[in-house]
């Protein structure tokens, strides 16, 4: 193999898996120490600069970053940091941070730029380009701003006045906003000379089954799920009947469920065609619910609305069993057993969500492609209509917040340049700084002395008194002990070991002092054959090999990243400090940044 | 040295015949200085045991003083121990031995406890030919009371102080095929290839293994000038050849051109094969050993490998014909016939 490359930013990057897994990159590492040393606030800050919403993300992120926690995969029944919950002590714990918000050019530049809908993605837009002097003019059919995460996400998850803090750091910044505004001409729009405009309207539509048997006559009891979501945040619900369907795998149908007990459904039945493995919920959702007293029925395909006197009076399934190719594709199978029913006053439809851009019209430049979705660029978020950005669910259908605002940050990257004239492809390297944790021979700026403890559950509040009330948070967060315990598990994969060729006298301590076999001298080879001859087994594909030159012996270092502590024994043993401990700081370029 | 010693370790690493990973064999976290050779032979132990599938509780480790003997603490956490006092491992060990037959006896010394003060103990249990492995940790120097120069130290050889050492070293590789030894071996610290092999081949001799491992001190004798450093070694170290050591269960299938290589039998049935470098030597030929140690100094190397085997001797139990059953197996009145007995003894001396 080729010696690595440990100046390509993405070497280090990709070593820190939290933070590479996090669509907004998000220094994972580097706030969970500040909450170690109990600096809730500058924690919170870092989180900001990256997600914008660290309160809400800290109760509601899907973490993508959990399932790529290295501290998952150092022991066989380890379980991933609470990366996620930890955001959230910093929100719950943090000061007034009022004077720490960039300051907002009284003096603008003169560019306007519309955002169309205000959730995450076009938020965050406006937070990164309201600092450089834009005036940002918002518009969204809700009367205020938040988009899904104000309409979807059940107060018991999320409570308003979290959300609303965070959503007016970035409108008190001097957002124009024009709420209660249905957008129904992109054309329109266009004619307003905006510099800009960005579209992040999500993927606002539910799904339904309008060809079902009986679905027309049990309209009154089927709801799409998003939508009775929305009219329960807003107020305009407030009870469902007393059995209840609700169908879909996924979160929505977990939102919909859990809420429906909470407004008089007393028996709610989640309903699945897949198996309960394959659903799209997250584990932690499925949880949740079943804590709730809600069965999850998979593996049962819906046939039928069944209507009695003109009413809806429960629904027929068929069931089925998953059936996979050699390919893993999957085939539901009916099992031909006798069709199943389940008894119901209402079902809550929640099957998948998507676009709906009819208020674009054809002939304006903005080219549509596979499932009438637009052609975006996913570097750039430009449309084929140059001043049209679209980020969040609206550019590549619906995923989640983080994803919403890390789109945010590179369409404003792109209207910046865009704005200023330059080509949208240019654009700058991620900032890196990577500095020696060194204070002594076996001292260093971080803790290494990482704790042995298993992952610490998050308390909830009392079930009978959640179920009550659709406000009562059902998660009470850590308190600042269990989040420091917690903290302690995190093994500071920023600290990266830095090898120095030139340095090593191949005396081989850093081989026998590793604690997970990650060092190997050995002859050199490629990388597939390279992986069989190591101290340990090499068999995770997906993390790299880190290759020295060749050595004084002719032989190369090589060091497994896969398991790697980060515990800073190789160099602390190493009598010629070939090996160091780095911080290595990744940070994503911001609009307006160099 | 460190403090602290993380709990995770590899979690797919491999387990050996008697369901143990490499950690069951590790020991405390060194308190050695960082790089020192030291360390890695105890790694080596590590390795050769984990391979060998010893059982951990099996093995009695035994040292004298020195930072070479503080290591017994850093391999095998669930052997026996004994630290004796200075350069009288050699005892300690013949006694235990002598107890209990059924053991594994790995003796670590330092060329100050061996070469110096316990040279007289080392010389009679080498005539004796225990069954033991017993290394030196050879850097030349007293590393734990800050390197002095040791019986080891080459002639004009300089340590860290820049003085070049006056008097004739003790090769303690010569003395030991002089008294008989029935396998003698050198190596390296740096290279465990070489090493880890030697030291099962050692482990599974029946007999007195001896093998003197070159480990350079990073601290008092790593510097330029001095002939146990670690560049110094690696240039001017000559291999007998590689060594495969063939656990009884498996077969030998390396495939080396005919003449080259040798393949020995051990006593419990596991074998060596070894790949020479040197047509002519024979590793059971005691004269021939000799020689090539010589051929080597002769022009500044370091010979290093297997250098003598006898497979077949007699070691001290056999000698003196002692009982099969380790002591603390024998009852009350075997182990102590009483009085009578021992009036019939005296009487038949009479
Ligand atoms: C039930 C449910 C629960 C969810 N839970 C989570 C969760 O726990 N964690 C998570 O990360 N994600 C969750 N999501 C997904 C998340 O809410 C979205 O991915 C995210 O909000 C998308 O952000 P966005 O900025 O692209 O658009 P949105 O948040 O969808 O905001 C778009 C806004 O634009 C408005 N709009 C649309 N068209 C127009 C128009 N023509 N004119 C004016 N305004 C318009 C909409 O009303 C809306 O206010 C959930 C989604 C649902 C449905
Ligand atoms: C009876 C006695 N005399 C002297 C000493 C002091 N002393 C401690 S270690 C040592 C030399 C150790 O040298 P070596 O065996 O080569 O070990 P190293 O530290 O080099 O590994 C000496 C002389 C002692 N501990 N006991
Ligand atoms: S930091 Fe060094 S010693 Fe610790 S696990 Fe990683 S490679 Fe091994
Ligand atoms: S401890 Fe340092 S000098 Fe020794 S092999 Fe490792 S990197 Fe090289
Ligand atoms: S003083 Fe020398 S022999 Fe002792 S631990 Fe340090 S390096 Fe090793
Ligand atoms: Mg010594």
């Amino acid at each position: 193999m080729k010696p690595t490359d440990i100046k390509d930013p993405e070497y280090f990057h990709k070593v820190v898996d939290c933070q590479y897994a996090c669509p907004a990159h998000t220094p994972v590492p580097e706030y969970i120490r500040l909450i170690v040393a109990g600096r809730y606030t500058d924690a919170y800050m870092v989180n900001w600069e990256s997600n914008v919403f660290p309160g809400v993300l800290g109760r509601t992120c899907d973490r993508p970053c959990e399932p790529a926690c290295r501290r998952g995969r150092v022991a066989n029944d380890e379980e991933p940091v609470a990366i996620c919950r930890l955001k959230r002590v910093a929100a719950d714990n943090k000061d007034d941070i009022t004077e720490r918000l960039p300051p907002i050019p009284k003096e603008k530049n003169g560019k306007r730029i519309a955002l169309i809908g205000g959730g995450p993605a076009s938020l965050t837009v406006a937070r990164d380009l309201m600092p450089l002097g834009y005036e940002c003019v918002l518009y969204d059919d809700q009367e205020r701003g938040g988009g899904m995460m104000r309409s979807q996400i059940p107060a018991f998850r999320l409570p308003e006045k979290v959300l609303s803090e965070e959503v007016n750091y970035i409108l008190d910044m001097g957002v124009e906003c024009h709420f209660g505004t249905w957008i129904s001409s992109m054309k329109e729009m266009l004619d307003k000379n905006f510099d800009a405009v960005f579209v992040g309207t999500g993927a606002p539509r539910g799904r339904d089954l309008p060809d079902l048997p009986g679905r027309k006559e049990a309209d009154d009891n089927v709801h799409i799920g998003i939508e009775w979501l929305a009219s329960v945040a807003f107020e305009h619900t407030a009870k469902i009947g007393k059995k209840v369907i609700v169908l879909g795998g996924g979160n929505t149908a977990m939102d919909c469920c859990r809420t429906a007990r909470r407004l008089g459904g007393e028996e709610v039945r989640v309903v699945v065609r897949s198996p309960f493995a394959d659903m799209k919920a997250s584990p932690w959702e499925k949880d949740d619910a079943i804590a709730e007293d809600i069965p999850i029925l998979d593996n049962h395909v819906p046939q039928s609305f069944e209507i009695e006197n003109g009413k809806l009076k429960g629904m027929t399934f068929e069931k089925v069993e998953a059936v996979y190719d050699e390919n893993g594709k999957r085939s539901l199978v009916p099992t031909g057993e006798e069709p199943v029913f389940i008894e119901c006053d209402d079902v809550l439809m929640a099957i998948g969500q998507e676009n709906s851009f009819t208020w674009i019209e054809q002939d304006i430049g903005i080219e549509f492609g596979k499932w009438d979705m637009p052609e975006v660029n996913p570097v750039t978020f430009q449309s084929s209509l140059p001043h049209v950005f679209f980020g969040g669910d609206a550019a590549f259908g619906p995923e989640n917040i983080i994803t919403a605002v890390a789109q945010g940050h590179q369409a404003a990257v792109s209207i910046d340049l865009f704005c200023n004239g330059e080509d949208v492809k240019n654009r700058l390297a991620p900032g890196v700084t990577i500095m020696s944790q060194k204070m002594g021979v076996h001292e260093w700026v971080y803790d290494n002395d990482i704790s042995d403890d298993d992952r610490y559950a998050v308390p909830h509040a009392d079930k009978a008194t959640a179920l009550k009330n659709m406000k009562i948070e059902v998660e009470l967060g850590f308190d600042q002990d269990q989040a420091y315990k917690e903290a302690m598990r995190c093994l500071n994969c920023d600290a990266q070991t830095v090898f120095a060729d030139e340095k090593c006298i191949e005396c081989d301590a850093c081989v026998d002092v590793c604690p997970t076999d990650c060092i190997t001298f050995t002859d050199n080879a490629e990388e597939a054959d390279l992986r069989q001859t190591l101290s340990a087994p090499s068999n995770n594909n997906e993390q790299d090999l880190y290759v020295s030159g060749t050595l004084p012996t002719q032989r190369v270092m090589v060091k497994d990243e896969d398991i790697c502590l980060h515990c800073g024994l190789c160099a602390e043993r190493c009598p010629t400090a070939a090996w160091d401990m780095k911080k290595f700081l990744y940070e994503v370029t911001k609009a307006g940044r160099g | 040295m460190s403090y602290i010693n993380p709990s995770f370790r590899h979690p797919n690493l491999p387990v050996n015949d008697i369901g143990c990973t490499k950690t069951d064999y590790e020991g405390a976290i060194s308190t050695l200085c960082a790089g020192c050779g030291h360390d890695s032979i105890s790694a080596a132990v590590v390795q050769a045991c984990f391979e060998m599938s010893i059982e951990p509780h099996r093995v009695a480790k035994l040292s004298g003083i020195g930072c070479s003997s503080k290591t017994p603490a850093y391999f095998l956490n669930q052997s026996h121990g004994f630290n004796s006092v200075h350069g009288r491992m050699p005892s300690v060990a013949t006694g235990a031995n002598m107890a209990n037959r059924d053991m594994i006896y790995i003796g670590v010394s330092g060329d100050g406890d061996t070469a110096s003060i316990g040279m007289g103990q080392f010389v009679h249990v080498a005539r004796r030919n225990l069954n033991m492995l017993y290394m030196v940790e050879n850097n030349g120097c007293y590393g734990l009371t800050k390197g002095q120069d040791s019986a080891t130290a080459d002639i004009g050889s300089k340590a860290k102080g820049g003085v070049e050492n006056v008097y004739a070293p003790i090769d303690l590789v010569n003395v030991a095929l002089e008294l008989g030894a029935t396998f003698v071996a050198r190596s390296f610290s740096g290279d465990k290839k070489q090493l880890v092999p030697l030291i099962q081949a050692a482990l599974s001799h029946q007999g007195f293994a001896f093998i003197d491992v070159v480990s350079p001190c990073v601290t008092f004798n790593n510097n330029p000038g001095s002939t146990k450093a670690y560049d110094y070694v690696r240039e001017h170290a000559e291999i007998t050849g590689s060594v495969d050591f063939v656990p009884k269960k498996d077969e030998i299938t390396a495939d080396y051109e005919p003449g080259t290589s040798t393949n020995i039998t051990l006593h419990d049935g596991s074998a060596l094969q070894l790949h020479k470098l040197a047509k002519d030597f024979d590793p059971q030929d005691r004269r021939a050993a000799t020689r090539a140690l010589e051929n080597a100094k002769d022009h500044g190397g370091i010979l290093t490998g297997l250098i003598y085997i006898d497979p077949d001797t007699k070691d001290l139990h056999n000698i003196l014909g002692t009982t099969e059953t380790p002591l603390r197996d024998l009852d009350q009145d075997t182990l102590c016939p009483g009085n009578d007995a021992l009036a019939a003894i005296n009487e038949s001396l009479r």
